[in-house]
């Protein structure tokens, strides 16, 4: 989702240090340097798009976000973006921890999983849902732990983390999200877009 | 050894060095070749560090031993580091053989070969004494320096000692600081030579002759460090050298053996002994972060350079954590850094042999860093 990109950068201010974790090709870091003249430094697992960025003449860092995070020091970036993998992790409150020890900042994705469509599939066809952010199956997804928009909203409530803009977004419209109308939009969104920390 | 080193292209390095082990040097000569051309701007300079048992005949053909140069598979015309577009320079080693300022050349004082009169030198002195070769080229800033094992170690030392003189710096297989194994292994190999009663305290060249044995066994020490146990399973096995069933006898009756014993051989003809003693003493000495008050994290303070970290998943001897260990150092500095880990089961020989996904992220990463040098320097 394109779009996705779009709305993470124009959260971002030029200029900035940004660390992409799971940045994949090096798309949405190519779009920050070009645009906003950021700094960036990515992170990732998988080999082909490691040397994606590479060729890119991107800096990234082959590895494990899981286990390997500590490598980065407290606060050694501005802003700290996980598009759409918190929910593939073992772990992702100590992910979510880590990100928050080094980045000022985080700004992270998840899939809906309080999207409506997602609700009306397990309600009506007692199955596990496959939409277009969802797109395996029960038994291949790398999602492991599915989250909703208000399931994010509410961990971070509980663990004191101030959360500083949502972001509902869908394929023609995005539209900020708040405590009033959070049960609305978290039916109608397909992806939460949090800057917390 | 019947080479013609008088042919090698020379400088003289006229200006002091003092060495680390506090001796001043001066007027010592320094081997290099270079392959391609320097363009106009002086934007397409690669500087390579050779490993151990390398020269500076890193490609084509090496007019001494008329074999393939040491990474011909990675530098050349059309290869990864394509000799069309770029302009290679490689330096011989002080402490080497094969026309640097080493331990076979004469001493001035006794007229006879250094030998064991020769200092003790450090991969820092080794570095340092290769900065008047930039100089001499006419290039202010490299677009690269690249080099594996202890070449990857004098190119740590090289961007440490002289920041910013590198748009891009590729570590390979490399460590910033000797392990206990390494030094180990190193010290297996020194007792090798030490122990031939040829080597006589470093001063067979007396005789005319070399500790061939002692050096033997030191590069078959070398060269199973080089392979990996899967890689070595693989390529030998079991397998008998040209005979059917074992003949009861010491000869070599397995491949692995006779490929041991072949790179022992064919090694004490290119190389000398004494040279390999004050070579891997430069690397057990090797520690950067020693030489800085902050450890690594302090030498690495304030690069601008770009850099790419590359290691191989079945190499022991420059493991990926050791490789892993210098990219957390260019994070926690707030540096540049890219890291990939090729997979691969040849080892810590695997910059030197025909690895596709190592020489294409190779290629990807010196093409664009050469697309972003143009850039800046336009800007």
């Amino acid at each position: 989702m394109k779009k996705e990109f779009k709305v993470i950068a124009d959260l971002l201010p030029n200029n900035t240090r940004v660390l992409d974790v799971g940045c994949g090709d090096g798309s949405l870091m190519n779009l920050l340097v070009k645009e906003k003249n950021i700094e960036v430094r990515g992170l990732e697992l998988e080999k082909q798009n490691v040397q994606e960025c590479i060729y890119k003449g991107l800096p990234v860092i082959q590895g494990n976000a899981e286990t390997e995070l500590y490598q980065f020091p407290d606060k050694s970036f501005d802003y700290v973006v996980l598009s759409q993998t918190l929910q593939a992790f073992y772990n992702p409150d100590k992910v979510l921890k880590e990100l928050l020890r080094i980045g000022k900042s985080v700004v992270i994705s998840i899939p809906n999983f309080g999207y409506w469509k997602v609700r009306t599939s397990l309600l009506f066809f007692g199955k596990m849902p496959v939409t277009k952010t969802l797109p395996n199956k029960w038994y291949n997804t790398p999602n492991l732990h599915m989250c909703s928009i208000k399931d994010l909203f509410s961990y971070c409530d509980n663990q004191n983390i101030s959360i500083k803009k949502v972001i509902g977004v869908n394929e023609d419209n995005t539209s900020l999200i708040n405590k009033g109308n959070l049960e609305l939009k978290n039916f109608f969104s397909k992806l939460g877009i949090f800057l917390i920390g | 050894m019947n080479r013609k080193i008088e042919d090698i292209k020379k400088i003289n390095v006229s200006k002091p060095l003092k060495l680390d082990c506090g001796k001043t040097v001066k007027d010592f000569p320094l081997a290099y070749e270079t392959y391609g051309k320097l363009n106009e701007n002086k934007d397409n300079a690669i500087l390579v560090f050779h490993a151990l048992t390398g020269d500076q005949f890193v490609a084509g053909t090496n007019p001494i031993t008329n074999k393939e140069g040491w990474w011909a598979t990675a530098v050349g015309s059309g290869k990864a580091i394509d000799t069309n577009k770029y302009f290679v320079i490689c330096a011989n080693v002080i402490g080497g053989c094969m026309g640097s300022w080493g331990p076979s050349d004469k001493n001035k004082e006794t007229n006879q070969s250094f030998g064991l009169d020769f200092p003790v030198i450090t991969i820092k002195d080794i570095v340092r004494a290769q900065e008047s070769l930039l100089e001499h080229l006419g290039i202010k800033k490299l677009l690269c320096a690249t080099g594996g094992s202890m070449g990857g170690m004098q190119l740590l030392q090289f961007c440490a000692t002289f920041p910013d003189k590198s748009f891009s710096a590729i570590p390979i297989a490399c460590s910033a600081s000797h392990s206990a194994q390494n030094i180990a292994l190193n010290e297996l190999a020194r007792q090798a030579i030490m122990a031939d009663p040829v080597w006589d305290n470093g001063k067979y060249f007396l005789k005319g002759t070399q500790p061939k044995n002692g050096l033997a066994v030191a590069r078959m020490v070398g060269h199973i460090s080089y392979l990996s146990e899967q890689g070595m399973q693989e390529r030998f096995g079991r397998k008998l050298q040209e005979k059917a069933d074992y003949e009861f006898s010491f000869d070599a009756d397995f491949q692995v053996e006779s490929y041991l014993r072949h790179q022992g051989n064919s090694f004490v003809e290119r190389f000398d002994a004494n040279s390999i003693l004050y070579i891997t003493r430069a690397m057990d000495y090797f520690d950067l972060s020693k030489q800085f008050k902050g450890g690594l994290i302090d030498a690495f303070k304030n690069q601008k350079t770009k850099f790419l970290v590359i290691s191989f998943s079945s190499d022991w001897l420059y493991t990926t954590k050791e490789n892993k260990d210098i990219v957390i150092a260019l994070n926690a500095s707030g540096a540049d850094v890219s890291y990939s880990e090729i997979s691969t089961d040849k080892g810590h020989d695997s910059f030197l042999v025909d690895e596709p996904e190592f020489l294409k992220t190779l290629k990807g990463f010196i093409d664009s860093m050469y697309e972003k040098f143009k850039n800046e320097k336009r800007i």
